[in-house]
This record gives structure tokens, C-alpha cells and sequence, in this order.
């Protein structure tokens, strides 16, 4: 506990040097070394401490008669531990790729307070110092966010962002002040203590869920995050969308499994539909994207609308009373936080890489890349892997279980979940098979193939500290993946403490297998699944090398006898997604393409044009906009009154506030 | 212990050695149905053997993805197809994985292949890449649709346990004629065979699988063949021992039911091969754009048949 | 009653709701008419099954009116229709079959909700059935409501009739007399519709519903 708040500071003061020594060159390794080490420290104290009872501690700052409460029991712990697990990888990778930073005076001061924030965020154990660190976490990030602030789209990007970080902050501050109570009892434990009326733990539970899922990106609330997430640094991108998501979905999971006690089951649907949607719109919108980070930032909502499939499901256990089932949902959700927060990071590493290398996001413009950059390239495969919840990787674990949770229990008595339970099968299902497209188009247009552009080829890989973080992040997914027990008995205390049952103990099982609930039922090993691939393929190789002819020719692409020379010929991103887009993005986006050919004679060139309108930005966000928009318009015109008139209107407001005070006595 | 090694190695030699078998097989049945005398049941395995002999020609831009890919991909069909319950169930190794990790033990074979499909940077390989990955993101979902409703029939994802099920208690119902169809489509889709895709064309625009694979030549080009020829067996395997898992020798029984496993297997992967290539010649290819909404019925009639077991468990 | 003719009984109603899914996706006419005969002859086996395992006769004449009415003459004369009207290669412009097919999944779920709670002290051998029933009903209604083509709104109007049938044969069946007047009704009914068909399309030129609804001022 001492520990992680001494590293907190640690974190601040390094901000403070990054603001005084942001403009001479050593500034770089003071902040990140620094940074890295603090988040080593933080995190191995956060993995210690999983297991441990709760420490609280009580320091006499913030609000006079409350002081800061900090807690730190197993959610926390695993919660610090992720954090500053994506901290020190990108404080890692930052040592190497911030080398080509423009403005570092924009960036080293507020990344290690963004880091401080996330961490303060997690141990927080009253309102008040919880929406100061949320709000902390809020701003630092904006400001890295708009730190190329020279790009009208980053500052566009910002000013989305703001919007919905205080949507987010006013829907939290307001949950929290409806969980106080009229007794205006800020500490958790209180609020933890107190059985709120079912009315108003509903309305908080809506408030939470509108709060925390405007931080991670829930469907519809999802839209600053494509935006502002690939705006900043890479490295802040991947802290972005691999961690702050994640603390947003321990805020959720703190108020919604610890603070607000058991949910009704209707809350359990709320939660799996916005999960369900999240997770298959979500893909779409990456699936149609060509901007590397920002099909990465798209594909951070489709990830948490898994993990929110997650929670829905042990919400909707835990309203039953199957305490077993939660504990396998929840444990599928944190264990799909941990992985998330991997190979997001890894894949924004990735593309901060050919960020670096080439100057170039849009994937239109590269190509070929695997030769240039081996070892980006083989990091950035396994991450795309991963991600797809391919075995023996870990996303696969994560999705086994959470099908595994689904098939727990069919016979749920409400109709609501009876319905929404398979439903979500299937849109998870079909949100983790858009992935594996969106990533083979990612990798394939991006790495493989002939460079499209100069930039494309004369790209050269990049320095060691970058592909260290890479690596040691590519390990974690294949680690995580071959030993899935592992994770799985070091979620068990953070969810005993929250559905009061864990999953079976795992690692003592004969040969590491996973079995969620009996062997008959079904389990899953990864360790071996690995060593039978592994084998077969040496053995195949083995075989081939032993028998078959060992010539090799290299020689020009068949291409069915048409190659063509010229690069440009090769499929692109946009032509990837053609078909896609012609089966989900006619309803969807009302996706149109026109092609005009021009007549016989003419030799002007052909066109085919694309068209995709987003049905959430023009339905939901440009109404709201200009409503707003035009009540400021309206609301101008009260800044040109006479002195008269704004007496007259203070005297009217002051009369009718006591008319109301009489009449409501 | 060692018996049981010996009979999951066993098996995973017997899936590798009739995967070329079948693929003549439902070439012959082909054949004789149009009148043609076709090409002996034995070609595939010369063919095999021919590819393995001769030089390997590859694209000067291709990467080691590019060359490393069939073996990779090959390996992982193979140990999804070993998992799969063919004349035995409970196989010594049957609890690594369950059916969803055979699915998607596929899922990274293909996911493999459309990389390795884009990896020279031809139009054709794109093509091929890009309408894989569209059929794949229909059919993967329909599967794992199909598996939640076996497991809420069977109270279990392990194919052995749901084999076992099936033929201890097997009796009709409703999800799993729905089940069964949904399969059916998926297993044509999966495969590449007509209407979807037809194993047996180049030179065309229609093509899906030969398009990612046109660039493989010699040792490569024999690994992606066997691959696609074991994940025929695998399929037709999966099916049989769901749906008719007569003559499957349980993990309990003695060791002289294996003739009679070994018997029923090859029956069943016979009528399946020769029914398949009747229906193959019964139909005619699809446009490509007519593919989902085949794929899609197949995936609502697994979500149908899931939401039927939820809603009424006797269904 | 035994479960395995409960099973049979069921699997047979799960199989004409999967008929009628099977029509609900197809986009060509012949396709359709095919799919409505196979609806048809679903029926009947499901109809003499459960005079078989009712141990009711008279329900067997009811499988025989099905079997030659309603999979043998309507869907052969459908087709001869379609085949003189010229508009048997046309494919007809539905819009959204995923959507519809979603939506029909939907209205089972829904019957199944409705019903099950229902009968819930009904013979188990008719519970899941008159669910089953009800959503074949439901989706022929669907499918009315989604074609424009009239001759598809026919069979859709046919397949609405056999769910019906299905229903009414659970239920202890219907006076014979009932069934056969029903029979001869929809029978007349096809007769007029078609000589309607006719008619409209010398007229029109087209069977496409959206004419007459122009014809009546009812768009724009």
C-alpha cells in the first residue's frame, strides 16, 4: 500500500522534472526511466498483494472533515498491477520512441501525472478522491492528446474528448452523490454498508454505467475514443486504450459488483445488449477503417463490449443467486482486461513503430514492411493473433471462458435473459470472427505485400528499447495463453471478494489444464496445445526437409499469368473490406459505392467511390450538437442587457425561488 | 498408458492417411456420376508424392510468412483433426481441447493462409484473402452457434462427451435438426466446396481458396493440399460422430471393438464422401454476394436452435 | 403417451418451422413454390403422426387432403401460374433477408414465451407443438408482410394456413366436416386469387403489389 503511494508520488515528481527539464535532451530518459521504474515497482507490489488482506490507510488531505481514503484489497491490487504493467511497457517503449518526439515539453510533464492519476484512480477508496483522480486522469490525457495540437484534427479530437470526459465525470459525481445518501456519506465503506431502496440503485446503476461507459467507450458513447486515442504519442495511445479503458471498467465493476451489493436482473440485460452492440459495431467500424491507429482505437470498443458481455453475464448470475456462474463470468471479463491491456498495447507499439519508420498511419500508403522490419512485423503478428483469439494465445482463453459461463446455466428464470444470453453468443461469436478479418486485413495491407510508397519503402526498423517492449509484451500473450490456470488462480481472491465464490483452484490440476467447472464439461490446454502444434509442425518440417526435393527458385509473381509491376495493383485496405462492407454496411453505415466508366472512346479514368456514414455521429451526436449549439445562439443575447434588466431578472429569479419554497411547505 | 499413446498416435496417423483417400474418393464418385471413368482412388496420394519431388517456386517478394505458412498450417489442421472422435471416443489426449478450440485451431489455419494469400502482393491473392475472411466471419459465428447448442443438449463442449451422449441417449429433437442443417451448410462452406467455392477451378473470378494458394508450388503446395484434404475428414468426422455415432467404441469398452469402430468409420466416411459429391453435382456455384445470406440462414438457424433450448429445454 | 412420439411429434413441428424458414429466405418463385410444397408435405406427416400417436383417424384424411391439396395440386398449378405469367426467372426484390430472418427468430422466441406459460398444464404432447404452430403462423404472416411479389403473398398465405392446421391437429383435430369445408375454402380462394392474378397483370403489366397500391393514390 505504502509502497504503490510511494511510487504514485515518485510518478508526480517526475512530472514536476519533466516540466523542468522537458527541453534539454536528458529530460527524455529522467521522465520515462523514471516512469519505468516506478511502475515496476507499483505493479510487482500490486501482484504481491492480490492474495493479501485489505490495507486502508486514511492521509489528511482533500475535503477537511473526510481526508483521502485509499484501499488497496485484491480488485485493486489486480487493477494496479495491469496499470502499471501497460505503464512500464510503455515507459519502456518510450525510451526508444520518444527520441523522435516534436514538442516533448507537451508530453513529459503530463505523462507520468497520467500514469499517477490511473493509479490513484484504482486505490481510491472515497467519492471525493476518486473523481479527483478520475478527473486527473481525465485532463493529463488531454493534454497529451491535443500535445500535437498543430493538426485541427487532434484538436478537434481534444475538444470531443472534454466533452465526454465531464458527461462522464457528471454522470459519476452524481451516482456517487445518489449512493451517499442524504447523510452525505462519502467514504465506500459506508456506501458499501448502506442498503440503497431499489429506485435509486437503479438510477445510480444507470449513472454508472452511462459514467464508466463513456470512459471505456460503450456504444453509443464511444465516439471521442476513435478520435482521441490515436491522436496522442503512441505510447500514450497504448496507455489510452489498454489501460485507462480498464480503469474505467474497474470503476464499473467497483460500484456495480462491490458498492451498489446485488443487481436486478434487468440490469443484467442492460448491461450484455450494450455489450453485445459494442462488441459487433465495434469491429465494423475497424473493419471499415484504413488509419492503422485508428482501426486499433476502433477495435479497443469491440473489447470492451467483450468484457461487458463478461460482467453482464455475472450480473445476471449474481441476480440469480448461481454464485458460480458469476465468479466464471467475472473471472472471464478480469481475464479479458489483462489480455486486452496486452496486446493493445503491443499492437499500438506496433504501430508507433511504422509511425516512426515511415511517417505514415494510413495503411493505403504501406506495404511490404515484413522485410524491412522483421522483428516489428513478427511482434506485431503475434498481437494480431492474439487479438483474433487464435489458441494457444490468450484472447482465445478469454472467450472460451466467457462462452463457457454462457453455457453454465440455460435455464435462468427470466425471459429477458433467456433471450439476451444466446443472443450475445451469437454477436460475440460474430464480433470474434470480424476480428480475425480486420486483423488479417491490418497485417496483410499493412506488412505484407509490395510497399505502396516511397516512404513505405525506405522504412528501417526500429531502435532496441521499442522492440523490447514488443517482445516482452508478445511473451506475456503467448504466456498467458499456454498457462491460463495461472491467471485464473490469481483473479480467484479479487473474485471471491466480489460474488463470494471463485473458480476452481487450477494450477494444481495434472498437467495445467483449465476446467472451469468439471472435467466432463469441458477444459482446455493450453500448454499442451501449444507443444502439439509446436511438435507437429517440427515434425512436418522434419519430414519434408527429410524426403521432398530441397530446390528452391525464386522467381516473378505468377499471379495466374497476370502480374503487374506496379504496386498499386495490389488489393488494398479499402478493397479488402468490399465485401464486408457490401453485406454489414449497406444497413448499417448506409454504405454506398457509384462506379462511373466512362463511354467507349473516352480514355478519362474509370471510378469507383465509396460512401460510409456513421448512423451513431448523424443520429445521435450532430442532433444533441447543434441543439446545443443554438441554445447558446439563443442564450447570447442575454450577455447585451441593460443593468435594469439584470436586476429585474436577479429580483424575479429571487421571488420565484420563495414562491416555490412556500408552496412546496 | 502406452496403449492408449499408441492409440492416439493411432489415430492421428489415421486421419493423415485417409484425408487423401477421400478427396479421391468424392473425385471418383464425381466422376462416375457424369460418366467419366475419373482418376484412380489412389491419384491424390501420387499427386502428394510429385508436388513433394519437384522444385519449389516462389515469388521473389515473398517473406518467410510466406514459406513458413503451410507447414504451420498443415500442423494445426492436423491437431485439430487428432481431436476429433473417429472410431474411438476419450482418446488419451481427447480432454486438451474442446470443440470450440478445434474450431478455432481452423480459425488460425485460415487466418494463416489469407496472410500468406496477401503476402506476394497479387490482385489475386487479395481477392482470394478478402473473400475468405468474408465467409469465414459468417461461418465461424454459425459454428460456434451449432457447438452452444450440442453443449445444452449434451451438458458438455467435449466432442468425446457429446459423442458419448448422443449415443447413449440419443433422441430426436428439434434444436438438433436445426443443428444439423446449420452444420451441414457450414461443413460445405468451410471446405470450400460447391455452391460456395469449387475445389476444381482456376482462371476464374468465383475462386476463393485456389486464389490464396495460387502462388504455392512444389513441397508448400503439397502441405496446403493435405491440409485441405484432412479438413474434409475432419469435418465429415465431426459430423459423423455428433449425428451417427453408431459403431463409435466407447472409452470403457474392451479392445475388440476397434474392427467394429475401425469398420463404422470407414462406412460412414465412404456414404458421406459419395453423398457429397451427389450433391455437389445436384447444385450449381453461387455468385460470391449470394454467399452470406446462405451462410447467414445457417447462422440464424444455430441461433434459432440456441435460443429454443433456452427458452424450452425439452425442445 | 411415450416421449420418443412426443420427440417424433415435436421434431416433425420444429421441422415445418424450418420449412418455413427455408421459404422465407428463398428469392426466386419456383424456389418458393418447391419450398411451399415441401411445407406441405411436412404438415402431412406431421398431421398423420399425430393421428397415429392420438390414435384419431380422421386425422389421417386430414394428412391426405394435405398431402394431395396442399403439396401436390396448389403448388403444381402455383408454378404452371408462374410459368404462363413469365415471371418464373425473375428474382424478387426482398430487401433485408438477414433482417427478416432475424426478425422471425424473433416471433418464435416470442410464440415459445407466449404459449409455453400458457399450457403449462396442457398434454405434454401438445405444449411445445401449439408453440411451434403459432410460430409458423406468425411467420407466414411475416412473410405476407415482407413480399411485394402477389404470388408469393399466396403461398406465404398458404404456409399462414398450414400452421393453422398443425395447431388444429393437436388439439384433438377438428370436426372432419370443418377441416374439408377449410380445405374447399382455400381452394377457392387460390382459384379466385389466381383468376385475380391475371386480371391484375393485364392490367398492370406486373404482379408487383406496389402497382395497385399506386393505382390507389396510396404513395406519394
Amino acid at each position: 500500500m505504502i509502497l504503490v503511494l510511494v511510487c504514485v508520488l515518485a510518478l508526480l515528481a517526475a512530472g514536476v522534472a519533466g516540466a523542468v527539464r522537458a527541453r534539454v535532451p536528458e529530460g527524455r530518459p529522467i521522465v520515462y526511466g523514471a516512469s519505468l521504474g516506478a511502475c515496476a515497482v507499483a505493479g510487482l507490489t500490486g501482484l504481491a498483494s492480490i492474495g493479501l488482506a485489505p490495507s486502508t490507510l486514511t492521509l489528511p488531505l482533500g475535503l477537511p472533515w473526510i481526508g483521502a481514503h485509499l484501499r488497496l484489497d485484491a480488485l485493486s491490487a489486480f487493477f494496479v498491477f495491469v496499470v502499471n504493467l501497460g505503464g512500464a511497457g510503455a515507459s519502456l517503449y518510450a525510451l526508444g520512441y520518444a527520441r523522435h518526439e516534436s514538442a516533448p515539453e507537451r508530453v513529459l510533464p503530463f505523462y507520468p501525472v497520467f500514469l499517477a492519476a490511473l493509479n490513484l484512480v484504482v486505490i481510491a477508496d472515497d467519492a471525493f478522491s476518486f473523481l479527483f483522480a478520475w478527473e486527473l486522469m481525465s485532463l493529463a490525457s488531454w493534454a497529451l492528446v491535443v500535445a500535437h495540437h498543430r493538426a485541427a484534427e487532434n484538436v478537434r479530437a481534444g475538444y470531443v474528448y472534454l466533452i465526454m470526459a465531464a458527461v462522464s465525470g457528471m454522470a459519476l459525481l452524481l451516482a456517487f452523490g445518489l449512493l451517499a445518501g442524504p447523510g452525505g456519506h462519502y467514504d465506500f465503506a459506508s456506501m458499501r454498508a448502506a442498503v440503497a431502496t431499489p429506485g435509486i440503485a437503479a438510477l445510480a446503476l444507470v449513472l454508472v454505467l452511462i459514467g464508466t461507459g463513456a470512459k471505456a467507450g460503450l456504444i453509443p458513447l464511444h465516439a471521442w475514443l476513435p478520435l482521441a486515442h490515436p491522436a496522442a504519442p503512441s505510447h500514450v495511445s497504448a496507455l489510452m486504450s489498454g489501460v485507462m479503458t480498464k480503469v474505467a471498467v474497474y470503476a464499473f465493476v467497483r460500484i456495480a459488483f462491490d458498492l451498489l451489493g446485488t443487481p436486478p436482473w434487468w440490469a443484467a440485460v442492460l448491461v450484455l445488449a450494450a455489450g453485445g452492440v459494442t462488441a459487433v459495431l465495434g469491429v465494423l467500424y475497424a473493419v471499415m477503417e484504413h488509419d492503422l491507429k485508428r482501426l486499433l482505437a476502433n477495435h479497443t470498443v469491440e473489447n470492451i463490449g467483450i468484457i461487458f458481455i463478461g460482467l453482464g453475464l455475472a450480473m445476471a448470475f449474481r441476480a440469480n443467486g448461481v454464485a458460480a456462474g458469476a465468479a466464471l463470468a467475472l473471472t472471464a471479463a478480469l481475464f479479458h482486461v489483462f489480455n486486452h491491456a496486452v496486446f493493445k498495447s503491443l499492437l499500438f507499439f506496433g504501430a508507433g513503430a511504422v509511425l516512426t519508420a515511415t511517417g505514415e498511419r494510413d495503411m493505403e500508403r504501406l506495404g511490404g514492411l515484413i522485410h524491412r522490419m522483421p522483428g516489428t512485423s513478427f511482434a506485431f503478428l503475434i498481437g494480431c493473433a492474439a487479438i483474433s483469439a487464435l489458441p494457444p494465445l490468450n484472447g482465445f482463453v478469454s472467450e472460451w471462458l466467457t462462452f463457457q459461463a454462457m453455457l453454465l446455466r440455460p435455464d435462468l428464470p427470466q425471459w429477458g435473459l433467456k433471450v439476451m444470453i444466446p443472443t450475445d453468443g451469437a454477436l460475440l461469436a460474430l464480433a470474434a470472427a470480424l476480428a480475425g478479418a480486420c486483423f488479417v486485413k491490418a497485417f496483410g495491407v499493412t506488412f505484407l505485400g509490395r510497399a505502396r510508397t516511397q516512404a513505405a519503402t525506405a522504412a528501417q526498423e526500429v531502435d532496441r528499447w521499442s522492440l523490447a517492449a514488443m517482445f516482452g509484451f508478445a511473451a506475456l500473450c503467448l504466456l498467458a495463453g499456454v498457462l491460463p490456470g495461472a491467471l485464473v488462480d490469481l483473479l480467484a481472491p479479487a473474485v471471491r471478494a466480489l460474488v463470494g465464490q471463485s473458480m476452481p483452484a487450477q494450477l494444481a490440476l495434472p498437467w495445467l489444464s483449465l476446467i472451469p467447472v468439471a472435467a466432463a464439461r469441458s477444459s482446455y490446454n493450453g500448454l499442451l496445445i501449444f507443444g502439439f502444434i509446436a511438435a507437429s509442425t517440427w515434425l512436418t518440417i522434419m519430414v519434408v526437409h527429410r524426403f521432398a526435393s530441397h530446390a528452391l527458385r525464386r522467381a516473378p509473381a505468377w499471379d495466374c499469368g497476370f502480374p503487374d509491376a506496379r504496386p498499386q495493383t495490389q488489393y488494398t485496405a479499402s478493397s479488402f473490406a468490399q465485401p464486408l462492407r457490401r453485406v454489414f454496411g449497406g444497413a448499417l453505415f448506409a454504405a454506398r459505392e457509384t462506379v462511373t466508366v466512362p463511354p467507349p472512346g473516352d480514355i478519362g479514368p474509370a471510378r469507383i467511390e465509396k460512401e460510409i456514414h456513421d448512423p451513431i455521429w448523424e443520429r445521435m451526436y450532430a442532433p444533441v450538437g447543434n441543439a446545443v449549439w443554438r441554445a447558446s445562439g439563443t442564450m447570447n443575447r442575454l450577455q447585451f442587457l441593460t443593468i435594469r434588466r439584470y436586476l429585474a431578472m436577479v429580483f424575479v429569479a429571487l421571488v420565484a425561488l420563495l414562491l416555490a419554497l412556500a408552496l412546496w411547505q | 498408458m502406452i496403449g492408449a499413446l499408441l492409440v492416439q498416435l493411432a489415430q492421428m496417423a489415421l486421419v493423415l492417411l485417409a484425408a487423401p483417400l477421400l478427396t479421391g474418393w468424392v473425385r471418383r464418385v464425381k466422376a462416375r456420376l457424369q460418366r467419366r471413368r475419373g482418376p484412380p482412388l489412389l491419384q491424390p496420394y501420387r499427386e502428394l508424392y510429385r508436388l513433394i519431388g519437384k522444385e519449389a517456386v516462389i515469388a521473389e517478394n515473398a517473406s518467410w510468412l510466406f514459406r513458413t505458412a503451410p507447414y504451420l498450417i498443415f500442423a494445426l489442421t492436423w491437431v485439430g483433426a487428432s481431436l476429433v472422435p473417429t472410431f474411438a471416443t476419450g482418446l488419451l489426449f481427447s480432454w486438451t481441447g474442446d470443440l470450440i478450440a478445434i474450431i478455432a485451431l481452423l480459425g488460425a489455419a485460415r487466418f494463416l493462409l489469407a496472410l500468406a494469400g496477401m503476402d506476394i502482393g497479387t490482385s489475386f491473392g487479395g481477392i482470394g484473402a478478402s473473400r475468405e475472411v468474408m465467409i469465414a466471419s459468417f461461418a465461424e459465428p454459425a459454428m460456434l452457434m451449432i457447438v452452444l447448442t450440442l453443449a445444452l443438449v449434451a451438458g458438455s463442449t467435449q466432442l468425446s462427451t457429446i459423442a458419448e451422449f448422443m449415443l447413449a441417449s440419443a433422441s430426436l429433437r428439434v434444436s438438433l435438426a436445426l443443428a444439423l442443417v446449420a452444420f451441414l451448410i457450414v461443413a460445405i462452406a468451410e471446405n470450400g466446396r460447391i455452391p460456395v467455392d469449387n475445389p476444381a477451378t482456376h482462371l476464374e473470378l468465383t475462386m476463393v481458396h485456389e486464389a490464396m494458394v495460387l502462388e504455392y508450388s512444389g513441397r508448400h503446395l503439397a502441405m496446403i493440399e493435405l491440409a485441405a484434404s484432412l479438413k474434409l475428414v475432419l469435418s465429415l468426422s465431426a459430423i459423423a460422430c455428433i449425428f451417427v455415432p453408431i459403431g463409435l467404441l466407447r472409452g470403457s469398452d474392451g479392445s475388440g471393438g476397434y474392427a467394429i469402430g475401425l469398420a463404422a468409420y470407414a462406412a460412414k466416411l465412404a456414404v458421406a464422401g459419395a453423398l457429397l459429391g451427389t450433391f455437389e453435382l445436384a447444385i450449381a456455384k453461387m455468385r460470391v454476394f449470394r454467399v452470406p445470406s446462405l451462410l447467414g440462414g445457417a447462422l440464424m438457424l444455430g441461433l434459432l436452435a440456441t435460443l429454443l433450448l433456452y427458452v424450452a429445454r425439452g425442445m | 403417451m411415450s416421449t420418443f412420439s412426443i420427440d417424433v411429434a415435436n421434431t416433425l413441428a420444429g421441422f415445418l418451422v424450418l420449412a418455413s424458414f427455408l421459404m422465407l429466405y428463398q428469392v426466386r418463385l419456383p424456389a418458393l413454390l418447391n419450398m411451399l410444397g415441401l411445407h406441405a408435405f411436412i404438415l402431412a406427416m406431421a398431421v398423420a403422426w399425430q393421428a397415429y400417436a392420438q390414435g384419431a383417424p380422421e386425422l389421417y384424411v386430414t394428412a391426405l387432403i394435405a398431402l394431395v391439396f396442399k403439396a401436390g395440386v396448389i403448388p403444381v398449378a402455383l408454378q404452371r401460374m408462374v410459368v404462363r405469367l413469365g415471371i418464373h426467372r425473375e428474382l424478387e426484390a426482398v430487401t433485408g433477408i438477414g433482417l427478416t430472418m432475424l426478425a422471425g427468430i424473433g416471433l418464435v422466441a416470442l410464440s415459445l414465451e407466449v404459449m409455453l406459460p400458457v399450457t403449462a398444464h396442457a398434454d405434454p404432447l401438445t405444449r411445445e407443438y401449439i408453440a411451434l404452430a403459432l410460430s409458423v403462423v406468425l411467420l407466414g404472416l411475416l412473410m405476407m408482410v415482407t413480399r411485394r411479389n402477389a404470388v408469393s403473398q399466396v403461398a406465404a398465405f398458404l404456409s399462414m394456413e398450414n400452421g393453422i392446421d398443425l395447431a388444429a391437429a393437436a388439439a384433438q383435430g377438428m370436426p372432419l366436416v370443418v377441416e374439408i369445408s377449410i380445405a374447399f375454402s382455400v381452394l377457392i380462394a387460390f382459384l379466385v386469387i389466381g383468376v385475380f392474378l391475371f386480371r391484375i397483370r393485364e392490367r398492370f403489366d406486373t404482379v408487383d403489389v406496389r402497382a395497385l397500391d399506386e393505382f390507389r393514390g396510396e404513395r406519394r
